[in-house]
């Protein structure tokens, strides 16, 4: 039998011709990255007691968090982090101005490639995987481990494949199709297991919608959420001037199930509060007032989710009952959206134009919830209090149905804007 | 690693993520006592105030999805939390659990069994947990590994033997 595409990586990491699942492989990592969490795993690494980090052109180290750092203590921890990366030669550290969403710096940057074995110190490192990478998050104590030895173990997942066929409705994009996947299979259908997409629907998506999908299989309970790499997925890499090299699941690979989500006509989805499998048509909850909407995160925040709320708010006012926070995914992002005057649109709108950060999103800084605030946002956790008070909503949706519902003060069909 | 441990219950459903067990608002220290005094707050604001060293949560389905934040199991042992139990676990949380030397038990419907503030058994190396009432629940037993790091006391005690034993560079 043929192996699965995170059989192919783990097998290469650990040295083996073939791994089947549940086996525990030892693998040697071929990138790790890390944010604010370096703080937290700076402890375990001293206990260790190795002293040097084991490779540290293989380490990447950005902030993200919290950015710029809303007081002394936070502050205090970005320093921690600067001088560790001075002191232990870490070249690849992306300081504030230089700085973007882990994730997506990690992305637009080609850091990592096809077939590497990636590790970040973020639940939502799956999103590498869309450039076919197996990326997996980990914990403050696995990342100290793997920067004292370049190496983790890791069980071999079963592998889920999602199957996705049709062609989606107007103004319906890859985060409704991650949503419609993630109402099929519960936020724990796919436990300890890695994800693989595939089918037409995906094949032609174009590089920005296909991260959204590996994004979000954190929301599945996935491992990994990869994606073929393919010609795509090299024209996308190849600024970063690193061979090519495409990896595909083997066409007699053993999955132990697989999804065949049809999304023929499909119009927009919307994960209802208070959990992002909790998801629901757009006609079944239009109308509902909302008094903040956020376009951020490593989820959708990139240039082209930036020119879709561009493209709905020229010439509009946002809703005067609705703050609108605009915050890019990243600096290079930032500066792409000045270059094509779309901070202009924003601001003309009535909208909130910032510096990228992960703040609002995980209820940090820079736009958090009070009680009873209703919020609709492009990001991928809606868990209570994950935005603020324990006692807001939010509602997770596209970055069309986010700023037609800014436009409007209420969920708002963006087909009908 | 105490092999049997005996603790007052505190019951959860299904789906307690890492924000409710300790919210994004509150990461911003290394300080574990912060993330200690707001554990659970999203669910019961006083549950922190409430609980004693040595009581057992136990759980439902896909406890601590969400963030990879292990100021989630910090917040808990800071608490004297002794054990986990639950019908499955997110596998993040699961990895930290057991790095950090938190004991972290799989056994499904044990949560339907169990009054909150009642005392369990839980037998860590035979796999058995036992009611007040006297049920006897099996866990999903340890792969080698896993408990070899518990064993130790967690992954950093576990790694610093393995170098002392390996000698000098």
């Amino acid at each position: 039998m043929g192996l699965t595409m995170s059989e192919q990586v783990l097998a290469r990491a650990s040295g083996k011709d073939r791994v089947a699942p549940g086996a525990i492989v030892d693998c040697t990592v071929d990138l790790l990255y890390m944010h604010e969490m370096l703080a937290i795993a700076l402890k375990p690494f001293q206990e260790i007691g190795v002293g040097r980090v084991w490779d540290p052109a293989k380490i990447v180290v950005t902030l993200d968090h919290w950015v710029p750092p809303p007081n002394p203590e936070i502050a205090k921890m970005h320093q921690t982090i600067r001088e560790f990366c001075r002191q232990q030669g870490i070249a690849h550290f992306h300081d504030i101005g230089d700085h973007g969403i882990v994730h997506q710096l990690i992305a637009e940057r080609g850091y990592a490639q096809p077939g590497d074995l990636v590790i970040g110190s973020d639940s939502h490192t799956n999103m590498v995987g869309a450039v076919g990478a197996f990326a997996a998050g980990i914990g403050a104590t696995d990342t100290a481990a793997v920067m004292a030895t370049g190496r983790l173990w890791l069980k071999v997942p079963e592998t889920i494949r999602v199957d996705v066929r049709g062609t989606l409705a107007k103004r319906t994009v890859s985060k409704d199709v991650i949503l419609r996947v993630i109402k099929t299979t519960g936020d724990d259908g796919a436990q300890y297991k890695a994800v693989e997409f595939t089918g037409p629907t995906v094949k032609g998506m174009p590089m920005h919608e296909r991260l959204v999908l590996s994004n979000m299989t954190t929301e599945m309970g996935a491992k990994v959420g990869m994606i073929e790499a393919d010609e795509k997925t090299k024209e996308y890499l190849a600024h970063a001037g690193r061979p090519f090299r495409p990896i595909r699941g083997d066409e007699d690979a053993g999955y132990v199930k697989t999804y065949d989500i049809d999304v023929d006509g499909m119009g927009p989805q919307v994960a209802c509060p208070s959990n992002p499998a909790n998801v629901k048509d757009v006609e079944e909850v239009k109308g509902t007032k909302v008094d903040v909407a956020f376009l951020g995160s490593c989820t959708n925040a990139r240039i082209e989710d930036l020119r879709i709320a561009a493209e709905l708010l020229k010439g509009e006012k946002v809703s005067p009952q609705v703050r609108f926070l605009i915050t890019p995914a990243s600096q290079r992002i930032y500066r792409q959206a000045l270059t094509e005057h779309l901070a202009e649109v924003f601001l003309d709108a009535g909208a909130t134009f910032t510096s990228s950060t992960c703040g609002p999103c995980f209820g940090g800084h820079m736009g958090t919830l009070a009680a009873k605030e209703v919020c609709i946002s492009s990001t991928n956790r809606n868990y209570p209090g994950r935005m603020g008070s324990p006692e807001s909503l939010v509602y997770l949706a596209s970055p069309w149905t986010v700023t037609a519902s800014a436009l409007y003060g209420e969920i708002t069909d963006p087909r009908g804007v | 690693m105490q092999e049997v441990l005996r603790g007052r219950v505190w019951v959860f459903g299904d789906g307690i993520s890492t924000d409710h067990i300790i919210a994004g608002k509150y990461l911003g220290t290394t300080d574990a006592k912060v993330f200690a005094e707001h554990a659970m707050e999203n669910v019961d604001p006083s549950w922190a105030k409430k609980v004693r060293p040595g009581d057992i949560l136990v759980a439902g389905d896909n406890f601590g999805c969400g963030s990879s934040r292990e100021q989630a199991p910090m917040a808990l042992m800071s608490l004297g939390i002794a054990a986990i139990v639950a019908n499955s676990f997110a596998r993040i949380f699961y990895r930290n659990a057991i790095n950090l030397g938190l004991p972290v038990v799989e056994c499904r419907g044990l949560v339907a069994q169990v009054k909150e503030g009642e005392v369990v058994t839980v037998d860590l190396a035979r796999g058995r947990i036992r009611t007040a009432a006297g049920l006897e629940s099996t866990a999903a037993p340890y792969p080698p590994h896993i408990l070899e790091i518990l064993k130790a006391g967690g992954l950093v005690p576990k790694l610093r033997a393995e170098l002392a034993a390996r000698g000098p560079a």
